[in-house]
Order: C-alpha cells, then sequence, then structure tokens
C-alpha cells in the first residue's frame, strides 16, 4: 500500500507541527492533531490521509521536547517521517511513540509522490519515479523500542529498561 | 580513567563503568523533571506503563511554569492532574509563580556531577552547574522519574575555549548567538558543547548558564561547564555548599573538535527571524534602527535578577519609547523578590514597563505578551520560530538584556554600547 509524500523544507521546528497557540489542547491530543504543520502548510491537516509520509528537509524537528509534536503527525496517520536529518529529541520522541522515523535522501523525492517503504529492508519505495532509496539501520536499542511499537510497550513487556551491551 | 570530556566523566559515574564517545549506556537519574505542558502526557504514559511510584520522590520535580497563572481552564485542569498524580508520588510540587524549571531547578536542585532528565529542551541549562542535563520527551521522562535510569548514547564533544575580556555591554548572549550563527542550529546536534578557558571561569554563575541554555539551539544534546569556585560561590549563595564537588574535563580528554573564541572584539549581536542562527551584529543595517513594538524581558535565558540589573542600569531615568512596550517576566520568585527588594522595579514601573508573574509567559507564545500580525517583538529569550511568540504573523529578535534596555528607550533596535 503506497501513501503520497507530503514535503517540507529544512529546520521545522516543533512550534510548526504544534504551535504555542495551541497549548491548551495538549490533554486533547485528537483536536489539536487538526492543527499539525498548520503554520508550515495550512493544507496538510485537511488533507493528509492514512497511510501518508511526512518529508522533511534538514533538521527535522528542531527545537523543544514536546512529544505531542510526533504524536500529532502519527495521530493524523502518517505511516514514517522521512527526512535529510532530524533533531535528537524528535529522533527518540518518534521511535518512543512507534512512529517510523528514517533517515533518506529526501531531495529525491517530490511533493505528491507516492511511496511504500519496507522498514526491515531498510528501503523507500518511490513508485511514482521508480526508484529504491536505502537507508541506514536505527541504533539496535531504538530499532528494538520500535519493534516493540514504542517505549511504553517496551516498558509494559519488560517492566525495565533492558538494553544488551550496557 | 584519563582522556576523558566532562560527559564522559559524569557518565562513566553514573553508569558504573568507563564509557567513551558512542557508547550506548543505562544511567542513574539524579534529578527528573516534567513542566505543566509536557507533565500531563509524563504522567499518562507513566499510568500506561503501570509505573505507579517514583523511584526518588524527593528528586522528582513538577514544575507549573509555562501556564503560570493558567489562561485557560483546560491548562488550569492539567494543572490539577499535575498536582493530585505528583502528590500521590510525593514529588515536589513548585506551583504556579515559582518560576521557570530550569531556573527553579538550578536554584535549589541541580548539583555538580548529576545526570539531569528534564520533559523541556532547555534542561541543557543545568550543565552550567557541571553536569549532564539533557532535554527528552515525556515518555523517557516517564520512565527516568518511575525507573529512576535513562539509556543514553554517550556524545562526541566540541569544546569551546573562550578567552579574552568581554567589551563594555556585550555579553554570554552575544557570545552564544555568535556561536550559533557560526555552527547554525544543527551544528551540535547529538553532540556534547563543552565550554571551558579564562573567559568562561571568570563569568559569573548567571553568565555561564546562558551559555548551556542554549546548546539546545545549536542541536546540541547537553551543554556542560567544569565545576569551580564559581559553582561553589553560587550553591553557597543558595545555602547548599555542601552540594559542590569539583569537575573538570581531563586534559587529554579526545574532542570531536576544538573551537577557540576571543571575546575581547565581540559585538552585541542580534538573531532576525526567523531561527536563532540568523545573527548580525546589531550595527548591521537589516536589524539597525528597526521598530520594535514589544520588548520582552523574560524567560530561562535571560531574565534572572542580574538581567534585569543590567537592563535597568541602562534604563534608569529613561522611559519606554512611544510606540513600544515592554513586558518583563522574572525567571524565578528568588529573581523577582531580589528585583523587588534592590528597588529595580521602581526603576521599570517608573519607565513605563509592565510586570508578570515568574514563569515562561510569552517566550513559547503561551500567554503574557502575544504579539500582534506584523508586529516587531525585541526579545531576550532562545527562540524566534515562526510562531514561537504565540503568532506566526509576528517577527522576534533574539539579543542580550542590555540590547533590549537601549532598545526600549529608542524604540528601536539600538546598540547598547551607545547608552553605557
Amino acid at each position: 500500500m503506497t501513501g503520497r509524500a507530503w514535503k517540507f523544507g529544512d529546520n521545522i521546528s516543533t512550534d510548526l507541527i504544534a504551535a504555542g497557540r495551541y497549548y491548551h489542547l495538549r490533554s486533547n491530543l485528537p483536536e489539536l492533531a487538526k492543527h499539525v504543520l498548520e503554520d508550515a502548510r495550512k493544507e496538510f491537516a485537511e488533507q493528509v490521509k492514512k497511510g501518508d509520509f511526512v518529508v522533511g528537509g534538514r533538521n527535522f524537528g528542531k527545537g523543544s521536547s514536546r512529544e505531542h509534536a510526533p504524536l500529532i503527525i502519527k495521530i493524523a496517520g502518517t505511516r514514517a517521517v522521512l527526512a535529510k536529518s532530524f533533531a535528537r529529541i524528535f529522533y527518540r520522541n518518534c521511535i518512543n511513540i512507534g512512529l517510523p522515523a528514517v533517515v533518506v535522501d529526501a531531495d529525491r523525492i517530490d511533493d505528491g509522490d507516492e511511496l511504500d517503504i519496507d522498514l526491515e529492508g531498510g528501503i523507500v519505495h518511490d513508485r511514482t519515479k521508480k526508484v529504491e532509496l536505502k537507508f541506514p539501520p536505527l541504533p539496535p536499542v531504538m530499532a528494538r523500542i520500535l519493534e516493540e511499537g514504542g517505549l511504553v510497550e517496551y516498558i509494559k513487556r519488560h517492566g525495565d529498561l533492558v538494553i544488551a551491551g550496557t | 580513567m584519563s582522556g576523558q570530556t566532562l560527559v564522559e566523566r559524569i557518565l562513566s559515574e553514573k553508569s558504573g563503568r568507563d564509557v567513551r564517545a558512542g557508547d550506548i549506556v543505562i544511567a542513574k537519574v539524579d534529578l527528573a523533571y516534567v513542566q505543566d505542558g509536557t507533565g500531563p502526557l509524563t504522567f499518562r504514559q507513566m499510568e500506561a506503563m503501570g509505573l505507579a511510584k517514583a523511584a526518588n520522590p524527593s528528586r522528582t520535580v513538577v514544575f507549573i511554569d509555562h501556564a503560570s497563572p493558567p489562561p485557560r481552564k483546560e491548562l488550569a485542569t492539567d494543572h490539577v492532574y499535575l498536582r493530585d498524580f505528583g502528590g500521590k508520588l510525593g514529588a515536589v510540587i513548585s506551583d504556579i509563580g515559582g518560576g521557570v524549571c530550569h531556573q527553579v531547578a538550578f536554584e535549589w536542585y541541580v548539583r555538580p556531577g548529576d545526570v539531569v532528565i528534564g520533559a523541556d529542551s532547555h534542561t541543557v541549562m543545568g550543565g552550567a552547574m557541571g553536569a549532564f542535563a539533557s532535554g527528552m520527551g515525556s515518555t523517557d521522562v516517564a520512565v527516568a522519574i518511575g525507573l529512576g535510569k535513562t539509556w543514553l548514547r554517550v556524545p562526541e564533544t566540541i569544546r569551546f575555549d573562550v578567552k579574552g575580556a568581554f567589551p563594555k555591554g556585550v555579553y554570554s548572549k552575544d557570545l552564544i548567538l555568535k556561536v550559533i550563527g557560526d555552527i547554525k542550529t544543527d551544528g551540535a546536534t547529538y553532540q556534547s558543547m563543552e565550554w571551558g578557558g579564562p573567559a568562561v571561569h571568570a563569568m559569573p554563575m548567571t553568565e555561564r548558564m546562558v551559555l548551556s541554555n542554549m546548546a539546545i539551539e545549536a542541536g546540541g544534546k547537553c551543554g556542560p561547564i567544569p565545576s569551580d569556585e564559581e559553582t561553589k560561590r553560587y550553591l553557597k549563595a543558595h545555602k547548599r555548599e555542601k552540594d559542590w564537588k569539583p569537575l573538570k574535563p581531563d586534559s587529554d580528554a579526545e574532542y570531536e573538535r576544538e573551537v577557540e573564541v576571543d571575546v575581547k572584539e565581540l559585538e552585541p549581536m542580534v538573531a532576525r527571524p526567523p531561527q536563532e542562527d540568523n545573527v548580525v551584529p546589531v550595527t548591521d543595517p537589516s536589524v539597525k534602527g528597526l521598530r520594535i513594538q514589544q520588548v520582552y524581558l523574560g524567560s530561562c535565558t535571560n531574565a534572572r535578577f542580574e538581567d534585569i540589573k543590567v537592563f535597568c542600569d541602562i534604563l534608569k531615568g529613561e522611559k519606554v519609547a512611544s510606540g513600544t512596550r515592554l513586558i518583563v517576566t522574572p525567571a524565578s520568585k528568588e529573581s523577582y523578590e531580589k528585583s523587588l527588594k534592590a528597588g529595580l522595579f521602581d526603576v521599570l514601573l517608573d519607565a513605563g514597563a509592565m510586570i508578570n508573574s515568574p514563569g515562561c509567559a510569552a517566550c513559547p507564545g503561551v500567554h503574557g505578551g502575544i504579539p500582534g500580525d506584523g508586529e516587531n517583538v525585541l526579545s531576550t529569550t532562545n527562540r524566534n520560530y515562526v510562531g514561537r511568540m504565540g503568532n506566526p504573523a509576528a517577527f522576534t529578535y533574539l539579543a542580550s538584556p542590555a540590547t533590549a534596555a537601549a532598545t526600549t528607550i529608542y524604540g528601536v533596535i539600538t546598540d547598547p554600547r551607545e547608552v553605557v
């Protein structure tokens, strides 16, 4: 099943994803999700469909630690966030909530391209351009958390942080 | 153990083995905190994970600072939940009026050598105490509170060696803006920004805090500064000298990169919208003389007593320019009280300022000074993204308290060296 690429530029901040003026909606995530990325691309929240992809440039998710930012991207239906690079806290938050965050050469993807992803194989398929974009695997600890559905599910299952080699 | 950076030393101690950049560790967490924007989600995640207790209640702090006092019923109701769940955990509640989490944590809780995890990106400010302090999302902090530990990748370090004496009217805010302008907002992503050198050791703690605070604006994971005699003086002034211990990197530490900075010719700097690395000297024609509708002296970055003092020393006897408004939000109750007792509120009120209760207020765009469409704000805060201060149609320029004061008097961006 493919999904549409929604392209965003470099340095998309968490303020662009989950704006401060909607602070009062942070305990009402479905309502907050209606405003996801509103100040970057107003039509995104209205038109995004389940299984679509958010495609950013460099330093996607820079700024605050608000986990609400990746949460509302996920709630809006996004299957994965692809970017040339991520800000650290946002990247870790994505994995913790079970939203794949993939470092890939996003310049080769255009807005509206139909994409599919093979997470285990490390490949983004651009069906529109008929090209395959390879991406490196997650660090093992993050791959494990993502496989298990996020950090909440991980802790529910293991009751502890159990990480090989630590 | 030798050859370690500051962050490697701290994380070796807290993980019980000799670790280096790139290692994955599980570290003991000495202080975990949330604020009212991230705390409700943290506590909901604790409930979802079945974590009903805090591993270390007296070192778990709930700060109610972003919506303080709450401007909306939804936020007030979040506060009800935070006080209730935080109370069940036995956590410390720093309630409305106490001040910004990072400032209050620094005054009363952060210790040299600590691992500090906060659900807010400016947690990095704790680095100025000689701690490993880093911001994380709500779920990571939920685990840190419940289990008393977290997993970390030991970061590589960029070492900033600072020498020279600051010229009059130039401050650490100008230094960090210059550095961010040079290395850009992702120039230290995943890395530790370690500060040292004679100019850093000569800085009072409140100036060092600005350097650590804005590490995140370059993408940094932490911004540690060695613990020295000034650290001891600061702790003693807060009646916790026993928390002090000296801490510094090894002289043969291995750095990813070493950057030397001489501040003797540094100028006052301004970060233009839409982000913190869009930096020019205050003399640049794109900012000098720019009409400013609102000056905002606030945030964990630059609204301590010492910042308000610098501001008032320039403002004293002058008025806020016609067409400009001045809003002041002291960073903490301590800064608020010290400013009041030192007569600084008289200076501010005589000039025509308005003063908020301590907290985050307009910095993250929640309340207390959200700008109107098309307006320009000169702010002592840390971020100037589109929408950051609550209005995507307004423009925020970041600068030091001194530049903010000079700008207040003239109503246009003004070089503070012209008035000091």
